[in-house]
């Protein structure tokens, strides 16, 4: 009886690893990668009544499933704090990740809710299929004219297939620029000074987030 | 001491002081407690009068007309981007800029229709600051501007070219073309109210975040040349499942 008991643990376990992993898309290059989501997501962006009137919490309900289990937060967390990183408890560095994950999620949500008739372009991958570490190139075009906006990824090969670990928009990397404000927050009040700013900002966010819900319903 | 020993000393004092107060100091930007200052007085202003400015002409004026504010000063701006295309020698950029101009204007009543995009040919922006940075000029260290904003040294140097260069700059009456001016500076306001406003939400300093973002964006532009070309913009096939399913509000 007992082993049967842990068998049937086992087995369940088994298909929960199965089914909760991203959906398992034999050898899905970085590049289909990106095309994929981001055409997912404007799609359902441009389609969705409720993200169309600026429902931001649906906006992150969509980002948390579409976009969210591709980005190593870990590993772009610890790109930011730089030096300080292994300075950092393995508890800070669990706080510091969460919270920058969420900041993320709330401006990335921010400027996926300006979504209105956007098109967005890719370039061809130029990278050996060997390689591990790639970036690419998309732009997104503006409706209204002007400069197409560059949008750029950097992925890692990892087990459990490429994630995302940099984005850079218009030129700036996401790390690169983060790098400067979490090396003067911290030098201001340490690891913990800098989970506190960001635990701040992100209630901050919430909470215009929680509004807009309303005001679109 | 001497007048002049005073205001040395005075320097002196201040730009120490700038080094002096946060820890982490971008090489790139020795000036920075007087680029933080020019900073916030740029942001007064803005917030004071240009993004109020800017949010009225948004909310008030019809789109369409907006687009053709837009379309009409951008279409003065290819003018000034072709010849630094030439000077950079970005041949393809430079006729393409040529064409943009020609259809434009011709066919899209002075500038004011952008029948170039729809037609796929591309603004390929460019300025003098980048021309130089082109031809070799090392940008130099970060400047904020009064009224301009982000800049460096060498770009501020090109910054006069870049008003001589300007069509526009040469329109009379002056009062038409102190108008016009105005109205393409509330325009361009008007383009980035929404990136003000992420900006304002993901920075955690805003004037280090614009410093950084800016430099490396600035650095990006100088750098590699347009390199391949751009390629599908519709997508393959339809995304399956394009809505997402409402979740039972259980947290």
């Amino acid at each position: 009886m007992k082993s049967f008991r842990i068998l049937a643990i086992l087995l369940t376990l088994g298909a929960a690893a199965l089914v909760g992993s991203a959906p398992a898309r034999a050898e899905e290059g970085p590049d289909a990668l990106i095309k994929r989501i981001s055409l997912e997501v404007l799609d359902t962006a441009k389609n969705d009544k409720q993200i169309q009137a600026g429902d931001q919490q649906r906006i992150m309900q969509l980002v948390e499933e579409k976009v969210l289990p591709y980005v190593d937060f870990p590993r772009m967390t610890a790109l930011a704090a730089g030096r300080f990183w292994r300075e950092a408890t393995p508890e800070q560095q669990k706080q510091l990740t969460a919270e920058f994950r969420d900041l993320l999620k709330y401006t990335y949500s921010g400027a996926l809710a300006q979504v209105r008739d956007q098109q967005i372009q890719f370039r061809p991958l130029r990278a050996s299929p060997t390689e591990t570490e790639v970036e690419v190139q998309s732009q997104v075009l503006q409706p209204r004219g002007g400069e197409p906006i560059q949008l750029n990824y950097r992925l890692e090969k990892q087990a459990s297939g490429w994630k995302i670990y940099d984005v850079n928009v218009l030129g700036a990397w996401l790390v690169q620029t983060y790098k400067g404000n979490f090396a003067t927050e911290i030098s201001k009040g340490g690891i913990d000074g800098l989970i506190k700013t960001l635990a701040e900002r992100n209630k901050r966010l919430a909470a215009g987030a929680a509004k807009s819900a309303k005001a679109a319903s | 001491m001497t007048r002049a020993g005073t205001a040395g000393a005075l320097a002196i004092a201040l730009a120490l002081g700038g080094c002096a107060s946060t820890g982490a100091g971008n090489p790139q930007d020795p000036f920075e407690s007087f680029n933080r200052s020019m900073f916030s007085f740029n942001d007064k202003l803005d917030q004071v009068a240009l993004k109020p400015a800017a949010t009225v002409y948004s909310d008030v004026l019809p789109s369409f007309v907006q687009t053709a504010v837009n379309n009409f000063f951008g279409n003065i701006g290819d003018i000034w981007s072709t010849v630094n295309n030439l000077l950079q020698g970005q041949g393809e950029n430079a006729v393409t800029g040529v064409m943009r101009v020609a259809v434009n204007t011709v066919l899209g009543f002075g500038g004011v229709l952008d029948i170039s995009s729809e037609a796929g040919l591309v603004r390929h922006k460019a300025d003098f600051g980048q021309t130089l940075g082109r031809w070799g000029v090392q940008s130099g260290p970060y400047v904020v501007l009064p009224f301009f904003g982000p800049s460096t040294v060498r770009d501020t140097v090109g910054l006069p070219v870049d008003i001589y260069g300007n069509l526009w700059n040469y329109k009379y009456p002056v009062r038409w073309r102190n108008t016009g001016t105005v109205v393409r500076v509330v325009d361009q306001r008007a383009t980035l109210l929404n990136a003000g406003n992420l900006i304002e939400e993901a920075a955690l300093d805003k004037y280090q975040f614009v410093r950084d973002a800016y430099l490396q964006r600035r650095a990006g532009q100088v750098g590699a040349p347009d390199s391949g070309a751009w390629e599908d913009a519709e997508p393959l096939e339809p995304a399956p499942n394009p809505t997402i399913q409402p979740k039972p509000d259980s947290k």
